[in-house]
């Protein structure tokens, strides 16, 4: 068991092996707590209807079936829009907005990152000062900004503020500035103009931060239930739909539910799976000083 | 000197250029609402009849004559005070149990505590797990076990309703700051902890003290502001748990309020007000952290 545990270069004198398995096993416990939900909705998601109404209520599923996924298909099927068109939409969406988004928070980190200039170290403070301001609080306003500009129920009134992601821009620009000025010295004589310097230099160099916002970005609007903002049917997303199929009947619709919430899941789950090492680079620069 | 700002801000006029898109679409989205938000409550703007002034009114009323304010403050609070703080703790203190094993266990403990962060609507699966009838998972294993002989109401009971979202706050708060304070401890030198060895540290709690904090102060400034927001805002959880508005407005929070005056009666003045309030507490909260882990670590 130790064996696993210890590092290669050798175990440090501080880290008793006691404790290494104390505080594996007590990781491991806590571990389980954290995936309990996913196990639970899974399971739920894969009950048969007799199964999910039985009592005293089981945890795990006895006979798995699909028909809860299948059931999520048909009824979304039956509905007078194409269920295809729900996934367009959330694809839309969530790639314009995350390419987008990505774009212009870098355009904006590179010069930040790597130059003075006037009103750049104000910039700064307010970019730092609006990290505080999760989407939640500023909801309001925004919401009365999107009606003056007549964004209301259009893709737009999602995308075009997720564009603007400062969580995005500050890790790039953090992660910019840990590039070596030399590299860009050697351009710049060589007359490459700032824009030029970014595209071929800078972006190439910083290729986990871009990732890292890609997958912050792509999460908060895959996962967002757009019902507040758009009405047309035709133009709502995957989570506003299965909000809508799984809150009219409550009955039947508790496995629907749960088949709903796994596979609305699984990308931003995947996406991150594939990414956490470039995540985890970027974050090194995440530091933040007075 | 004007002359000479002025040719600077021409010298850099292509830097200027990259940052417009996003200086555009941060003005307009960002900054615009906020100080609109700060104009509108001073009135009584409601989206349907002429804006028009009303001064103090608005926060009057707040203060005043609003039963709902107070609790969602204090829920709020106790929210900003216990569940803020504890994540914090949580993710630096899974940060580094995880970080003081091999590469391989840390890659799949990371992925573990932090997916349900990114789960999107997974946390409604609480309802069930917490649901108040029998059917109720959790309930019916109180119940076969002996512990309870009826079901608890737990997500509609008021005595209830706080604990059983602190405990899923917390379980879906292992986000950004805890990748980064991962990092962050993967960022310090070795070679410090075999110094520190030589100097007569022998425990990894006088690792921790000793090198491993001091040399993370930028993570914990960075993730303490992450935190503070996460705190304030809280609202889709108390929403999907306890509904809006929740029994008695037991698990009201100043953002559910405001979501509830804003966008369900349209009181667009009015919830200005409660917003508006609430950027200024946390604008001051950030300050004040921000001097206090100045004074702790070396940054």
């Amino acid at each position: 068991m130790s064996m696993t545990i210890i590092t290669k270069v050798g175990r440090r004198q501080t880290h008793s092996i006691f404790g290494d398995i104390v505080l594996f096993l007590f990781l491991a416990l806590l571990g389980a707590f954290m995936l309990l939900p996913f196990i639970y909705a899974i399971s739920q998601s894969l009950k048969p209807i007799e199964e999910l109404f039985v009592f005293p209520p089981k945890f795990f599923v006895r006979n798995p079936t699909i028909d809860n996924f299948l059931n999520l298909f048909q009824r979304t099927n039956n509905m007078w829009v194409p269920f295809e068109r729900y996934i367009v939409n959330s694809l839309l969406i969530t790639v314009i907005g995350t390419v987008g988004g990505v774009l212009f928070a870098a355009m904006a980190a590179f010069p930040l990152a790597k130059f003075v200039f006037p009103g750049s170290r104000k910039y700064e403070f307010v970019i730092i000062l609006s990290l505080l301001f999760v989407f939640e609080v500023t909801y309001v306003p925004q919401y009365i900004t999107l009606s003056f500009l007549r964004l209301i129920d259009t893709p737009w009134a999602l995308i075009l503020p997720a564009m603007a992601n400062t969580l995005g821009l500050y890790l790039m620009k953090q992660f910019m500035s840990q590039l070596p000025d030399s590299l860009l010295e050697a351009a710049s004589v060589d007359g490459a103009s700032t824009a030029k310097q970014f595209w071929s230099i800078v972006m190439p160099n910083v290729k986990p931060a871009w990732i890292t916002a890609t997958i912050l970005i792509f999460q908060a609007l895959w996962n967002r239930d757009t019902s507040t903002y758009i009405f047309t049917e035709q133009l709502k997303n995957l989570p506003a739909v299965f909000r809508q199929i799984s809150s009219t009947n409550t009955i039947a619709t508790v496995g629907i539910g749960a088949a709903a919430a796994v596979l609305l899941m699984i990308p931003p789950v995947v996406v991150f799976l594939f990414s956490q090492s470039r995540m985890l680079e970027t974050m090194a620069y995440s530091g933040m000083k007075g | 000197m004007k002359k000479t700002l002025f040719k600077e801000i021409r010298r850099n006029s292509d830097k200027y250029f990259l940052m417009l898109p996003f200086s555009i679409l941060f003005v307009v989205f960002t900054v615009i609402p906020v100080i609109s938000s700060i104009l509108l409550s001073f009135t009584d703007f409601n989206m349907l009849q002429p804006v028009s002034f009303s001064g103090w009114s608005n926060y009057l009323r707040i203060f005043l004559d609003d039963d709902i304010f107070p609790i969602a403050v204090k829920n709020t609070l106790v929210f900003a005070v216990i569940t803020g703080p504890l994540s914090y703790f949580l993710c630096l203190s899974l940060a580094w149990m995880i970080n003081e094993f091999n590469k391989n266990i840390r890659t799949i403990l990371t992925f573990i505590f932090y997916v349900p962060s990114i789960s999107g609507t997974l946390f409604t699966i609480w309802a069930y797990i917490f649901s108040g009838d029998s059917n109720g998972l959790f309930n019916s294993i109180l119940m076969r076990l002996g512990i309870n002989y009826e079901p608890v109401l737990w997500l509609s009971d008021p005595r209830y309703m706080l604990t059983v979202i602190i405990i899923v706050q917390l379980w879906a708060s292992l986000g950004t700051s805890f990748l980064a304070f991962i990092a962050g401890l993967q960022g310090v030198d070795r070679a410090l902890y075999e110094a520190g060895t030589i100097d007569g540290i022998r425990t990894r709690f006088q690792e921790l003290r000793f090198i491993t904090l001091p040399s993370m102060g930028p993570q914990l400034m960075f993730a303490a502001v992450m935190q503070i927001g996460a705190a304030f805002g809280v609202s889709g959880i108390c929403v999907a748990l306890a509904g809006n508005p929740s029994t008695d407005y037991a698990a009201a929070t100043i953002v559910t309020h405001l979501s509830d005056m804003g966008t369900a009666r349209y009181e667009m003045g009015y919830a200005s007000a409660i917003a508006t309030i609430l950027f200024i507490t946390m604008v001051l909260i950030n300050f004040g952290i921000k001097h206090l882990l100045k004074r702790y670590t070396n940054i």
